[in-house]
């Protein structure tokens, strides 16, 4: 294994060698098959994708790091994943460093592939796996609905069993990439009579039903940017095998979805690209070390905002925040120092969101009047990116389980408080 | 990613923890230590020092004073994240000991490296216990600044703010001469050594200045080394404080939460409102986020010494905010109860505040570390 490693390949020393092998691998792929910079305009992140030039450029690098077997190596091969055991992160971590784009396929890769893995027939698992891997069909995912977000379980949408298919009605909303998607997973209700056990889960084929059932409307986000929407269903007829789990077991399925998208599933999700991808380059946003440089360039009082020992001890917490984060994700995979096993899982998204917020809303501080400038204007300082990635900050600490949900979970699973309702 | 995965707390590290954890328990109960150290509640009670010396000699036998002294100088050349987690849980008991005074000792000596150094860590390995006796009357934390001085091979002066003075039996003093700071090391019984305990708020400690009157002492690190050695060993210090207010975090927060799930208002239990919750959830967030970070920054001490310093500041800094958070909160979810004497919450509470100001509170360590990362301000 060595030998095909790259001269400056480096093992880390508790990878077991099937890791070992694998993160060799991905380093000498890597190495040479960097898609480069894009040449179209990518938005900060997946969620707010809306050119199909642009979605398809990162089609192209999902589709070819999942050939060379960098994204669901650890899925069953008859899945169309690798059938390796816990190589992910290391395909993940491997990508991070060598600074890639980000996967287009978010919430197909983080939410609807481990729940469809885990819950979905055969049949239906690997005819439709191996295209959500690859990035050549996107999907979506149909939870919230105008009446149901935070309180989740209250579904509207119905599906009424007609026969040997379902027939399905309601009004999705705040779904992601649902103008792109093939595929969505839906949770909706079959029982009005019983809350949590009267819901039932899916996977809809809707680009084949667009305008046969299935209507898909663009909302627009506070910054123009749109890339939700919202997704009407009038009569849609779906066939059986598209359920997944019993009839009524909705919301048992939903729970194997929200713990993959809080980054506490039993499965890593394939990622590339984001956080702190460019940080030594100063110019990344989300990562506290940038502010350092972003401090050295701003000027606040005739000195430079590096020298500024208000804005030197917020930029401080900001770094020792985001290293805290990073030391718990390394804290989890060391099993004597976690005394309850969800204790950090379950504060991933939580802390990540308002961390990431926090950072650029210190950035936009550090930026003075200049960060009055939308990402439009020629003289925005850093092209605009902090303003944005401060107001865009705010989709995530509202999606997934908005923070203040987060709070009521972590309070009531890990510390055993009793519950807030 | 040079570090391992774990922090270097592989199976010989947990099982000391969990000696550790028997320990506290079979001895250490909160009732107990409140029964030993708040007997007197009278504003102008007599400044003894309270503790139990017979649990200290079980903690010699156990070896807990050995762990992260080197081989070569009698030890068990433990990694640092071994004392991380005894200062851990002795934090949770918020253990009235000369612990954490003789970890500290013990990493100064070790920097120091001397022979004469040497053959104090062995004494320390036996269970002897130690304090430093290395700040100056204005609290200051650098390794340079000290008040004692030493002349013709004795030492004369004052050192302030000794930890555990009064339990302990070995001084390691930073003296200063015309070539610079030295280390020496004194018996505290010896004669010219007058300990006067301070009036402290931590009922789980003591503190005190020492005056020394030309004392014979013995040379642990030339005149001109001392400072560095002080400097080098502040990674380990700092780790150690931050690893006890975890500890003691972690008290704080779970004793808070199991008051707050069963005291009944409204017709509810407290917890049940999430003003009550959520910052309870915030402290945990904040332990956490501390603990990580000081595992994290001794396993750098041991494994990638030079970010030994500036994980270290971020640990204390972590760990120091989160001390006043948890402890701020625990008193004030616990209502009229938590502000008694009576109440178990304030030993806590106390022994956070005096751990977060030790060796440089958070905006301290943060300054240092933004010189670290930044450069000096201009
Ligand atoms: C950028 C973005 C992308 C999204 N993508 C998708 C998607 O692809 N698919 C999908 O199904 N959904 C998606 N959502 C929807 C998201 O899941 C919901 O917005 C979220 O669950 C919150 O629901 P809500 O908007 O109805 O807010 P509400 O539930 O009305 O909450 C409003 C506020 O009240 C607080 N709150 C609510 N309940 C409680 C409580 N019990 N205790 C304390 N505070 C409470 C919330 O924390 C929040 O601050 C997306 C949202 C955003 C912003």
């Amino acid at each position: 294994m060595a030998d095909t490693a790259p001269a400056n390949a480096t093992a880390t020393p508790t990878d077991t060698p099937e890791q070992a092998k694998f993160r060799a691998h991905c380093q000498q792929w890597l190495a040479t098959n960097h898609p480069g910079q894009p040449t179209v305009k990518l938005p900060q992140g997946a969620l707010e994708l809306s050119d199909p030039a642009a979605l398809a450029w990162l089609q192209a690098w999902q589709k070819s790091a999942y050939d060379a077997g960098l994204i669901g190596c650890d899925y069953s091969k008859e899945t169309g994943g690798g059938g390796l055991t816990n190589c992910q992160a290391i395909a993940n971590h491997e990508m991070l460093r060598a600074k890639t784009p980000y996967l287009p396929n978010i919430i197909g890769l983080g939410m609807a592939a481990p729940t469809v893995y885990f819950h979905a027939q055969d049949e239906v698992k690997q005819a439709l796996l191996p295209k959500l891997l690859s990035g050549e069909e996107i999907w979506c995912q149909g939870f919230s609905e105008p009446g149901a977000g935070s309180d989740l379980a209250n579904q509207q949408t119905f599906a009424e069993k007609k026969g040997d298919s379902w027939v399905i009605n309601g009004h999705k909303v705040w779904t992601s990439l649902a103008h792109f998607a093939s595929w969505m997973i839906l949770l909706c209700r079959t029982d009005k009579n019983d809350k949590y056990n009267g819901l039932s889960y899916f996977v809809v084929p809707i680009k084949a039903a667009l305008g046969k059932g299935v209507t898909v409307r663009p909302l627009i986000k506070l910054t123009g940017e749109t890339g939700f929407n919202e997704v009407i269903f009038e009569d849609l007829i779906i066939e059986d095998k598209y359920r997944l789990d019993e009839v009524g077991a909705g919301w048992k399925v939903a729970m194997t979805t929200l713990a993959h998208e809080r980054g506490a599933g039993m499965l890593t999700t394939p990622s590339a690209g984001g956080l702190v991808t460019e940080e030594e380059k100063g110019t990344a946003v989300n990562s506290a070390a940038a502010l350092i440089q972003l401090a050295k360039d701003s000027y606040r009082d005739g000195k430079t905002s590096a020298d500024d020992p208000v804005i030197r001890d917020a930029i401080m917490q900001m770094i020792i925040r985001q290293e805290g984060f990073r030391q718990n994700q390394r804290r989890i995979g060391a099993k004597a120092l976690n005394d309850h096993p969800m204790r950090l899982p379950l504060q991933f998204k939580l802390v990540a969101t308002e961390i990431g917020q926090d950072i650029a809303q210190l950035a936009y501080e550090i930026e003075g009047i200049g960060s009055s400038l939308n990402v439009t204007d020629a003289n925005a300082p850093g092209g605009g990116q902090w303003p944005l990635a401060y107001m865009n900050s705010f989709g995530i600490t509202i999606a997934a389980g908005a923070n203040e949900v987060q709070r009521n979970i972590l309070g009531e699973r890990v510390l055993n408080m009793p519950k807030s309702k | 990613m040079a570090q391992a995965t774990n922090f270097g707390f592989g199976e010989d590290e947990a099982m000391l923890r969990d000696s550790a954890i028997k320990f506290f328990d079979d001895n250490c109960s909160p009732d107990k230590l409140h029964g030993l150290v708040a007997a007197d509640s009278d504003v102008n009670r007599s400044n003894e020092c309270h503790w139990q010396q017979s649990l200290w000699q079980q903690i010699g036998e156990l070896g807990w004073t050995a762990a992260c002294i080197p081989e070569a100088a009698g030890g068990m050349g433990m990694p640092l994240v071994a004392a991380v987690a005894l200062a851990e849980e002795a934090g949770k008991a918020a253990f009235p000991s000369p612990l954490i005074s003789t970890f500290n000792a013990s990493f100064v000596l070790t920097a120091a490296a001397t022979d004469n150094a040497n053959k104090t860590l062995a004494e320390i390995a036996t269970g002897r216990a130690a304090s430093l006796a290395i700040t100056n009357e204005k609290g200051s934390w650098e390794g340079s600044d000290t008040d004692v001085e030493f002349i013709d091979g004795k030492l004369s002066g004052t050192a302030y703010f000794v930890q555990d003075a009064r339990k302990s039996e070995i001084l390691v003093v930073a003296a200063k001469s015309a070539a610079g700071v030295g280390l020496y090391v004194v018996n505290a019984d010896s004669t010219g050594i007058t300990i006067e305990a301070d009036s402290i708020i931590d009922l789980t400690r003591d503190q005190a200045h020492i005056t020394f009157d030309k004392v014979s002492a013995t040379e642990v690190a030339a005149a001109g080394d001392g400072d560095s050695a002080i400097n080098q060993a502040m990674p380990s210090i700092l780790c150690i404080t931050a690893a006890d207010m975890v500890g003691t975090g972690e008290w704080l927060l779970q004793t808070t939460v199991d008051y707050a799930s069963t005291r009944i208002q409204f017709d509810r239990p407290l917890a049940f409102f999430q003003a009550v919750k959520h910052p309870l959830v915030n402290v945990m967030l904040a332990i956490d986020a501390a603990k990580s970070l000081t595992y994290n920054a001794a396993c750098a001490i041991s494994q990638e010494p030079e970010n030994g310093e500036k994980l270290a500041r971020m640990a204390k800094s972590a760990a120091s905010d989160m001390a006043v958070f948890s402890s701020s909160r625990a008193i004030q979810f616990h209502g009229g109860i938590g502000f008694t004497w009576e109440c178990f919450v304030h030993l806590f509470f106390k022994r956070q505040m005096h751990n977060q100001v030790l060796y440089g509170d958070a905006k301290y360590q943060r300054a240092k570390l933004a010189d670290l990362l930044m450069g000096k301000a201009a």
